[in-house]
């Protein structure tokens, strides 16, 4: 039954679409109750939610003992550890939890390298801010020495500070931050090396990727710790940390390797045709044409490296650093502080998962920034 | 393009009459590839002069994109000799970029570099290659884009223009790198219809301005308007070869006179 035409060919508006099919009403119909299963879901999500939340917060917040300097607060009648979150446990450990045993004289230092990556990374983050390329640079290349200096100290009459004091989230950010910083370029040149038509060359970068990612970071760090002293000549000993770090950079690398891999395979022959083409040779081709669109493509990949690295330093707990879970274990050992372990974990799970969002909301915000429409 | 309908005095034509020197620039002798045990190229001989247009056609298949992308070693030939402007194609690396840095080439599927604007894909090798400063590149990229009639597009992303401006986009950056040669794989034959002309216009255009031209395309207004030889390949040999008019009009060898029927009938 044709309805009579209201508009002359050719002249019809754009019409607003039907109101059931936008706003709050419109998303609710499309997204929680669209089929019987959906409906199923979304009513099973709701008895979760309805069920798990309340205890938590009652738990974290609402019968949780927040003021006070001492354990008194977090007690029960019996004496015994209240049945929730105790935070003056963390109020009083903070500043091991943050820095571990280093000197407290001598925080200032790095909280000074604190203030400078703050300022900087501000600087790159907001977009009003002129001269980025220039903040870049100081970060990649002055300001990891400048840290060095300042951390392990003596020279410049700073006070030398033993890498067995150093601890805490401190220690998890300079494990952290150096492989990732360490294991992005080794991956690169990793995954290249597979690539290459050289045999030689490429059965290297096999092995190599093969035998770190074959083996748990567990055990590289304890060979790192217990076996590399043996095959050492008596009297030379690197630093704990120093084989930590290696250790862990070179493990994700391994993994870099692959994941760089993944996108260089998906670049088209065309683009490296367009490029040689031009006359522009290996090393240019690369760095300006395929390693800037396959590293776009597995930004994912890279950053969820990232964020496994982040959380795998954890591990160097087992050879006896004392990073920021180690030092919270540490913390509730105490036997002042007994049964706020729990307390203690949840801390440092929301810490975690601060710096792991961030990176990843990163990653998108750059995913965002970086697309042609393409 | 007023002067370039196609009739009886096309010897006429600005474009036919455009000097070609003896200076040879590209020189091919008896030059052979294989693919594994495929032999995809056999006994190929070849001598371009300066100035001069060649069409290259034949069914597909037949070897055009692999004997073209030997020319700037984009493939390794396996026998035989090939001189490029005065330089032997070997394996010396310096001597592949030398070459490549005097042969534009330009693709069926344009290979601009999606993640660069318009263009830094102009200055891009002007700059990394030749070591021309940014300012300077800058100024001749705007120039072939004018040329090429796309200058407001400069800030745009290859993935934000139509085929057409894409293609014009490829030869405006083969340009830039002020090449002696150039070579076009099929240019046109992945655009729509309506796109063709306005890059074989610019190819036109090129011609008349004496560039040295090696084009692969089955376009065979193009190639009567600006050809000075058509070459004729079929299953990895050289068929026939000849002057455009004679080459349409009075094909010697049959395999020619099939395709031609063939391409013709539509
Ligand atoms: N990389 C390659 N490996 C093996 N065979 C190839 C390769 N490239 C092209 N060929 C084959 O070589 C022949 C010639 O290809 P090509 O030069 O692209 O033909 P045309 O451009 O004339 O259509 C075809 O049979 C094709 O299948
Ligand atoms: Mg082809």
């Amino acid at each position: 039954m044709a309805e009579q035409r209201q508009y002359e060919v050719g002249l019809h508006p754009d019409l607003p679409p039907p109101a059931s099919t936008t706003g709050a009403i419109g998303w609710v119909r499309a997204n929680l109750i669209s089929s019987p299963v959906n409906t199923l879901f979304t009513v099973f999500a709701i008895y979760l939610v309805y069920t798990m939340i309340p205890p938590m917060l009652d738990w974290l917040i609402f019968d949780a003992a927040w003021v006070g300097d001492d354990n008194s607060v977090c007690k029960n009648e019996t004496g015994g550890p209240i049945a929730a979150a105790c935070w003056p446990f963390i109020k009083v450990w903070i500043t091991p939890f943050m820095f571990g045993r280093y000197p407290e004289s001598e925080l200032w230092r790095i909280k000074i390298t604190y203030g400078l990556f703050g300022i900087a990374l501000l600087a790159l983050l907001i977009p009003q801010i002129p001269f980025k390329k220039w903040f870049a640079l100081f970060l990649l290349l002055p300001f990891p020495i400048i840290c060095f200096y300042m951390y392990v100290g003596g020279s410049f009459g700073l006070m030398y500070v033993e890498t067995n004091l150093w601890g805490g989230l401190f220690l998890t950010l300079v494990i952290a931050i150096t492989g990732i910083v360490a294991s992005l370029p080794i991956g690169i040149i990793l995954a290249l090396g597979r690539r290459s038509n050289m045999p030689v060359v490429k059965a290297i970068c096999v092995a190599f990727i093969e035998l770190w990612r074959g083996v748990p970071l567990i055990s590289i760090l304890f060979m790192s710790s217990v076996m590399f002293p043996l095959f050492m000549p008596e009297g030379v000993n690197f630093d704990k940390l120093l084989r930590a770090l290696v250790g862990v950079t070179l493990f994700s690398s391994a993994y870099m390797a692959e994941v760089v891999r993944g996108g260089l395979q998906a670049i088209p022959k065309g683009q490296y045709e367009g490029a040689k083409a031009l006359g522009l040779n290996f090393g240019k081709m690369m760095y300006f044409i395929v390693m800037p669109q396959a590293l776009k493509l597995v930004i994912p990949g890279i950053v969820n490296t990232f964020i496994g690295l982040f959380k795998d330093t954890t591990l160097v707990g087992v050879i006896g650093l004392l990073d920021f879970l180690a030092m919270i274990q540490a913390g509730s050992s105490n036997p002042k502080w007994l049964g706020y372990l729990t307390t203690g974990f949840a801390f440092a799970a929301l810490v975690y998962w601060c710096f792991c969002f961030g990176m990843s909301q990163y990653s998108q915000h750059l995913e965002r920034k970086l697309h042609t429409g393409h | 393009m007023s002067e370039t309908n196609v009739g009886a005095d096309d010897l006429h034509h600005p474009t036919k009459t455009m000097s070609v020197s003896d200076e040879v620039v590209i020189e091919i002798n008896s030059m052979h590839k294989w693919y594994g045990s495929f032999h995809v190229l056999k006994d190929i001989n070849l001598k371009v002069s300066h100035g001069e247009r060649i069409v290259v056609c034949g069914p597909s298949g037949s070897g055009k994109s692999t004997a073209i992308r030997c020319i700037n070693r984009l493939e390794e030939h396996q026998k035989g000799q090939i001189i490029v402007n005065g330089i032997e194609l070997t394996n010396d690396l310096k001597k592949i970029d030398e070459i490549r840095r005097e042969v534009g080439m330009c693709f069926q599927h344009f290979n601009l570099f999606p993640h660069l604007s318009i263009l830094e894909n102009l200055v891009l090798a002007p700059m990394w290659v030749r070591n021309i400063p940014r300012n300077e590149a800058v100024e001749t990229a705007m120039k072939y884009l004018e040329r090429v009639k796309i200058p407001e597009q400069a800030a745009k992303y290859p993935g934000q223009l139509s085929g057409g401006q894409q293609q014009r986009v490829a030869i405006a950056r083969s340009l830039c790198m002020n090449p002696k040669i150039m070579l076009f794989d099929e240019p046109t034959s992945a655009l729509d219809p309506e796109m063709i002309k306005e890059v074989l216009d610019v190819m036109i255009e090129l011609a008349e301005e004496g560039m040295t031209m090696i084009c692969v395309t089955h376009e065979m207004g193009f190639a009567k308007t600006v050809a000075n030889r058509v070459i004729f390949m079929d299953e990895g040999e050289i068929i026939e070869e000849n002057e455009p008019n004679q080459f349409f009009d009075n094909p010697q060898h049959e395999r020619t006179q099939l395709f031609l029927s063939q391409i013709l009938a539509h």
